[in-house]
């Protein structure tokens, strides 16, 4: 007798016993468990797995599963000012029924004839991300602006043969922790140090650590400290007097008032595009791009699957390809530089949405009206006795430091007496820059009203007391 | 498509005649009188023009130009293709001399792609007119075909090149042109010559993974193979290279440009012979430490035994099994049947100590394990 | 009994053909999609205008479209018109893919703002749902995989891969012989990324060929042991579906040579409590919990590479791992030998949360049914598959193949000329998602490989079936259609050539424009 399956379930239609029978005659099988013969029995697992009885019901599951997340506390319930890496901001309505269509969240591997929609889709958020940053040649999303800084000095360090990448000192802890292991294959990291005034990078000590071994010259712009790099020209050029590349890691939500880092010399482009319409998801919104100038010695270096537009039999048609397999790990395999797999493919579809619906006016306006509320913000916080704010003087884009030495509390407390108040504060970053003192990083974009900043402002007052 | 694109077209009327009548091959003037006798019938043109269906299909995309007559602009005609002809011939006297010169006209003419309908011999004469030049592609028609350039079938062929003139087949490959010893042949033995290469188009994989550009799509795995190799050669050891285009590139990153079909030999970075016949590598090799670099030639897998017999049982004895580099790149080893590599030294006590599981080098650091049998 | 669904007739199907124009062509100058939150006018004038550094100020505004809202819906929509995905097209050809029906509930709670919403550095008191959720997935892969740990920050297969490239390294690094051991062996059918992901992380990589069984012989791997082994990835089943049984043999000798066993199960799909990796002896593991775990592929993104590890290596799996302490969770990062961060904060939870869920609704006998409902569907579209004329099915004779196989068109090609990226384009046409030929190189020619999970129904597999059958039919009597195919979908075949030629690629729109290219003009 054949073993009857457990239940009907709703995911597996065969689950039914007549038609499972029906399948099993066909194939001349009288069990299931037939079909497992060549497993040897010492590799079979022959117990039950200890997992928890199923919820076949939905609505049961549902219960359950709000049970479970109504365990957490969202920004939409308490006032948010965290960024380091992830940032809030608004996400349109569109972006959201864009991401939600079951087109583009079923989507995979199917090509340009059935898929058409979806290489379109990413080509499009590849052409205006490339207006963005000023680069002709733009992959498709990669699994996040960690992993695609890592790739792109690898890159610079094939293109130059040499093995050293300066970093700057005030680069995002968690991006340095991805990079060195990425360039754990004889690839050293030298950090650059900054001005203790002014956060930006210091020029001497650049110039002092370039030598004929530096494959590139790796910067963020705005840096993780929040900061706008107004030297990125500079560094450039002495990087290129050196033989080395210019990297620059970028936040796209500020390139609709700065400059695009192609204009001030950068040969690498890479950031994460998180902040362009993708929710915050605890970290699972973040994607990464590369951007290139079109030329065939970099394109071929792009580790990524590539997209590009193609003609087709028809005139005024056009489709998509897969360009150049044998630059990626799918075809080098063993042979391979770099790696590339399935990565965040919809978010890139959805800051293509975001970027339509905003804008080059939108943009614009995004980064003047951050410009502004940040400014805002640290005006409220530097009145408050004991705090330094800014603790940095170079001009912050969405997050700036604050720096309580004056006062008699460790951020962790502050933040304990922020979130008492139902305020999310500043990134703690006493541990990770040692230098700067007790300090934090507090993140302000467009969704942070006048209100909300002087609450902050006050919580603020109130905890440090 | 942009502009039309030229095919040329030459049929060997003899090809193939002695092979339904049990004669092996069909060169030399005596063999063919003997095959007519026998009531022999050609089976050349009527597979060139099989070979031509699927061109039809291009017939306005395509300007196609052919050797006169029963050398092509007949099988043309009898597919249903008009052919411009090229050349002139004497009719039911054709020679090996009319192939040569209307392969050398057609690639003067610039053609896209050279069909040709033939067995090995008519291969060696579109080698001796044209080498590696234009792309050719052989339509089968003989008997015996050890040549790598011949497609596997004659609608296979015509497939092929329609691909191939569609823009759809962007890749193009180096294949070996072979040369059977005749008399050998005839008496039960198999003795391969290498004989020269021809260009020809590269099918064997997906289209979207073939880089554009008409050179040999294998050129950055080939270098990559020339690297590692070349990164671990042992000072104060002969290196005895085989001959085939993967073996070259490793000659050529030492700036040493080998011979096309022998062995050289090449001791820290200097060409110490060239084309070196077995006399000589047994000489050079006495008590020295050396080590022999072989590629599968031929679509078979030999790595032994097919065009490089110079690496005779004496030789491979007295390198060792551990002193034997194999090279290959992961697309080719994909071609071969069972991905085994295939030994026929002469010897079958060498053969037995060849065989088992061998690494090849099929990149930078890159290594795939492959039986031998 | 009632019949349903017994009757195949395929679809006259044609697809959306929108010819709908690149964005960056459509709208008009002024046009706004959306507004920005203005600042307050008493804030305004408290700071005023706020400049960039001079040398930092954008020039020129980015040449993005300018386009009202309802314009960026209607194109966006027509977009996913042209878009099949596997829940409007059969999608059983995209083998290794384990495509299978994403629960529409998980997506819901995944939208709710306790998700979404969530600050990946919220203090973790504000986070425990979150934080339970990830560390109850590790124990139930635990369960899974007889593993000892789990990590989810990779993000995506490969990346899981790598994730296990790098532990590797790690492990005989902080023994000292890194050195000595750079050899990581592989097999030919297993994911290229298997060989790629320990090449991206400094090793040799040695690939085994399959003999006519279809995996590699214990010899082979004998042949190329030493004491310079670093370790094993492989895939089992491999991608011809053909599990290798010798697999404990294969990872004893790897540890005896001093080498680890990392196990890819991107094929996990059949195994699930059938076999468990750490009972074939493997001391790292990977699942995709996009292709497994029912959730979605995400037009190729939002993946999650899930890794596992035995208690010896979990110390080196990325910072940080989920901890219980007394019914709280916590992030664990004091561990010092982690090989530190593949990826920002802790992978894409929300993929976690619906693979926890997907778990949670299938239990333990539900996993088990997916396995053996997947290895049901596969012997059955095996057996009808090879009933079509002109199919052939290499190595593994009178074998099982667990979860998908690898099928070739050669005698069909032999006979009619036509190929298999011919029916590839072709079998769009009757309203089903293309299917996946083969990883390169090729070694089964014209391959195709077809894995039909265990979401498809009966009547699925039959017209999916039905659909080929037909289209083979077609390469007999029609050939030049199916070569020309396809011609109900979205466009035409395109031009391969282009987009592999630097002078006629592009992957932007402004690139497309510099090189005067002309793809979508109609002049």
């Amino acid at each position: 007798m054949p073993e009857a399956p457990p239940f009907v379930h709703p995911y597996i239609p065969n689950s039914v016993p007549e038609t499972r029978a029906a399948m099993l005659r066909e194939i001349g099988v009288g069990d299931v468990e037939e079909l497992f013969r060549d497993i040897p029995a010492k590799l079979r697992f022959h117990g039950r797995l200890d997992l928890p009885p199923p919820i076949l019901d939905e609505a049961g599951l549902r219960r359950h599963a709000e049970e479970i997340v109504r365990k957490n506390v969202s920004c939409q319930e308490r006032l948010s000012f965290r960024g380091a890496g992830c940032y809030q901001h608004y996400v349109p309505a569109v972006c959201d029924e864009i991401a939600r269509r079951a087109e583009f969240l079923g989507a995979y591997s199917g090509y340009t004839y059935s898929d058409k929609g979806k290489y379109q889709a990413t080509f499009e958020y590849q052409s205006m991300l490339g207006e963005l940053i000023g680069m002709d040649a733009v992959t498709v999303p990669t699994f996040d602006g960690g992993t695609a800084s890592g790739s792109a000095v690898r890159i610079a360090c094939r293109l130059t043969g040499r093995a050293e990448v300066l970093v700057p000192a005030t680069m995002s802890p968690q991006r340095l922790a991805i990079m060195r292991d990425y360039c754990n294959v004889g690839i050293s990291l030298t950090p650059v140090g900054f001005h203790p005034d002014s956060g930006e990078m210091d020029l001497d000590d650049l110039r002092a650590k370039l030598s004929e071994r530096t494959a590139a010259v790796y910067f963020e712009n705005p840096s993780y400290l929040g900061l706008i790099e107004s030297q990125g020209a500079q560094i450039s050029e002495l990087a290129h007097a050196a033989g080395a590349q210019s990297v620059v890691y970028v936040d796209p939500s500020s390139l609709g008032v700065l400059a695009p880092p192609a204009d001030y010399g950068a040969d690498i482009v890479c950031g994460d595009g998180q902040p362009l319409g993708i929710h915050m998801l605890f970290g699972g919104g973040q994607f990464g791009f590369i951007g290139t100038r079109d030329e065939e010695r970099y394109v071929m270096e792009l580790p990524t699957l590539l997209f590009s537009i193609a003609p087709t039999t028809t005139k005024g048609e056009f489709g998509f390809g897969w360009s150049s397999m044998e630059r990626t790990s799918y075809d080098l395999r063993g042979e391979s530089h770099d790696f590339t797999g399935t990565t965040q493919g919809l978010w890139g579809i959805v800051a293509g949405v975001y970027l339509a619906l905003m804008g080059p006016q939108g943009m614009r306006e995004l980064g003047e009206t951050i410009l502004q509320r940040v400014h805002y913000a640290m005006k409220r916080i530097g009145e408050i006795p004991g705090v330094r704010c800014p603790a940095l003087a170079a001009t912050p884009f969405k997050e700036f430091v604050a720096n309580f030495d004056g006062t008699d509390k460790s951020v962790a407390q502050i933040n304990r007496g922020l979130l008492e108040r139902g305020i999310f504060g500043g990134h703690d970053l006493t541990a990770e820059f040692p230098a700067l003192g007790r300090s934090a990083l507090f993140c302000v974009t467009e969704v942070h009203t006048k209100a909300d900043i002087d609450r902050l402002a006050e919580a603020l007052r109130e905890v440090v007391a | 498509m942009s502009s039309r694109r030229r095919l040329g077209l030459i049929v060997n009327p003899v090809a193939g005649l002695g092979g339904r009548v049990a004669l092996k091959g069909s060169d030399g003037a005596e063999t063919l009188r003997r095959a007519r006798e026998l009531g022999a019938v050609p089976e050349a043109p009527r597979r060139a023009s099989e070979a031509l269906r699927p061109l039809l299909a291009l017939r306005n995309t395509v300007e196609l130009l052919a050797a006169p007559g029963e050398m092509g602009a007949d099988e043309a005609a009898a597919a249903g293709l008009e052919a411009t002809p090229v050349g002139a011939i004497t009719p039911g006297q054709t020679t090996a001399d009319d192939t040569r010169r209307i392969a050398r006209a057609l690639a003067e003419r610039e053609v896209d792609l050279l069909l040709f309908a033939g067995g090995d011999g008519t291969a060696r004469d579109v080698y001796d007119a044209v080498g590696t030049g234009p792309v050719v592609l052989g339509i089968p028609a003989g008997v015996k075909i050890h040549s790598g350039v011949y497609a596997t079938s004659p609608r296979a062929a015509g497939d092929l090149a329609a691909r191939y003139l569609a823009g759809r087949v962007p890749r193009t490959h180096e294949a070996e042109v072979m040369d059977l010893d005749e008399d050998a042949f005839r008496a039960g033995r198999v003795s391969a010559r290498l004989y020269g290469y021809l260009r020809v188009p590269d099918d064997r994989q997906a289209v979207q993974h073939v880089k554009a550009g008409g050179a040999a799509g294998e050129t950055a795995s080939l270098a990559a193979i020339a690297a590692d190799v070349v990164e671990s050669m042992e000072p104060d050891c002969l290196y005895l290279i085989g001959p085939g285009t993967t073996t070259r590139p490793i000659a050529a990153r030492l700036g040493i440009d080998k011979t096309l079909l022998g062995v050289d030999v090449i001791q820290d970075g200097r060409l110490i012979a060239r084309d070196a016949t077995e006399a000589e590598l047994l000489s050079l090799t006495e008590g020295r430490r050396a080590k022999i670099v072989v590629t599968p030639i031929g679509g078979q897998g030999y790595i032994f035994g097919r065009g490089n017999q110079q690496l005779s049982p004496r030789v491979i004895e007295r390198v060792g099994r551990n002193n034997l580099i194999v090279v290959a790149t992961l697309a080719k080893l994909a071609t071969l049947p069972g991905q085994r590599l295939l030994v026929d030294s002469g010897d079958e006590r060498v053969d037995a100590l060849l065989r088992g599981y061998l690494p090849v080098v099929t990149g930078y650091r890159q290594r795939a394990v492959c039986r031998v049998c | 009994m009632i019949e349903a669904e017994s009757k195949i007739t395929l679809r006259r199907f044609h697809a959306a053909r929108w010819n709908e124009p690149i964005i960056l062509e459509l709208g008009s100058p002024g046009q706004r999609g959306i507004h920005v939150p203005p600042v307050e006018p008493e804030l305004a004038a408290e700071v005023g205008p706020v400049a960039v550094p001079e040398s930092m100020r954008r020039r020129q505004p980015p040449a993005l479209p300018e386009l009202a809202q309802h314009q960026v819906l209607r194109h966006y929509l027509r977009l996913t018109q042209e878009t099949h995905s596997l829940d409007l097209a059969l999608a059983i050809g995209e083998g290794t893919c384990t495509l299978k029906y994403n629960p529409r509930v998980n997506e819901e709670i995944a939208r709710l703002p306790q998700v979404a919403d969530l600050h990946p550095l919220q203090d973790e008191a504000t986070v425990q749902g979150m934080l339970e959720v990830l560390y109850r997935l590790a124990r139930y892969l635990c369960e899974i995989s007889g593993m000892d740990e789990f990590s989810f920050q990779p993000g995506g297969g490969a990346h899981g891969v790598y994730t296990n490239a790098s532990i590797i390294r790690a492990y005989h690094a902080s023994r000292g012989q890194l050195g000595q051991r750079d050899e990581i062996i592989t097999t030919v059918f297993s994911h290229p990324c298997d060989g790629g992901c320990p090449a991206t992380a400094g090793f040799k990589v040695i690939t085994l060929m399959p003999e006519e069984t279809g995996y590699p012989s214990v010899e082979a791997l004998k042949a190329v042991l030493s004491e310079r082994t670093a370790g094993l990835m492989i895939t089992n089943p491999e991608d011809t579906g053909l599990y290798n049984p010798h697999v404990g043999e294969f990872t004893r000798l790897v540890h005896e040579a001093g080498g680890l066993c990392a196990y890819d199960q991107a094929n996990g799909n059949p195994l699930l409590g059938i076999a468990r990796a750490r009972d074939a002896g493997f001391d790292l593991c990977q699942f995709n919990l996009h292709k497994t775990f029912g959730t979605p592929h995400s037009s190729i993104g939002q993946s999650c590479g899930a890794v596992g590890a035995t208690s010896a290596l979990a110390p080196f799996l990325p910072v940080p791992v989920v901890v219980e302490r007394n019914g709280r969770y916590a992030f664990d990062y004091d561990r010092p030998q982690s090989i530190g961060k593949v990826r920002q904060f802790y992978g894409n939870p929300q993929t976690a949360l619906k693979a926890y869920l997907w778990i949670r609704a299938l239990g333990a006998e539900g996993l088990r049914l997916v396995a053996q409902t997947a290895a049901l569907n596969n012997s059955y579209l095996v057996k009808k598959i090879s009933e079509i004329p002109g199919v052939a099915l290499y190595y593994g004779e009178g074998k099982v193949r667990l979860d998908q196989a690898r099928y070739s068109w050669e005698p069909l090609t032999r006979e009619t000329g036509v190929g298999t990226q011919d029916i590839e384009r072709r079998m769009v046409d009757y309203g089903v998602e293309n299917y996946f030929p083969s990883h390169v190189p090729w070694l089964v020619p014209e391959p195709f490989t077809l894995e039909p999970a265990e979401s498809n129904s009966k009547h699925d597999l039959d017209t999916f079936v039905e659909v080929l059958r037909r289209v083979a039919e077609e390469a007999r009597t029609d050939p030049e259609l199916v070569k020309t195919a396809p011609h109900q979908s979205t466009i035409g075949p395109i031009d391969e050539a282009a987009v592999n030629d630097p002078h006629r690629w592009a992957f932007t729109w402004r690139a497309y424009k510099a090189k005067g290219l002309d793809y979508a003009s109609s002049e």
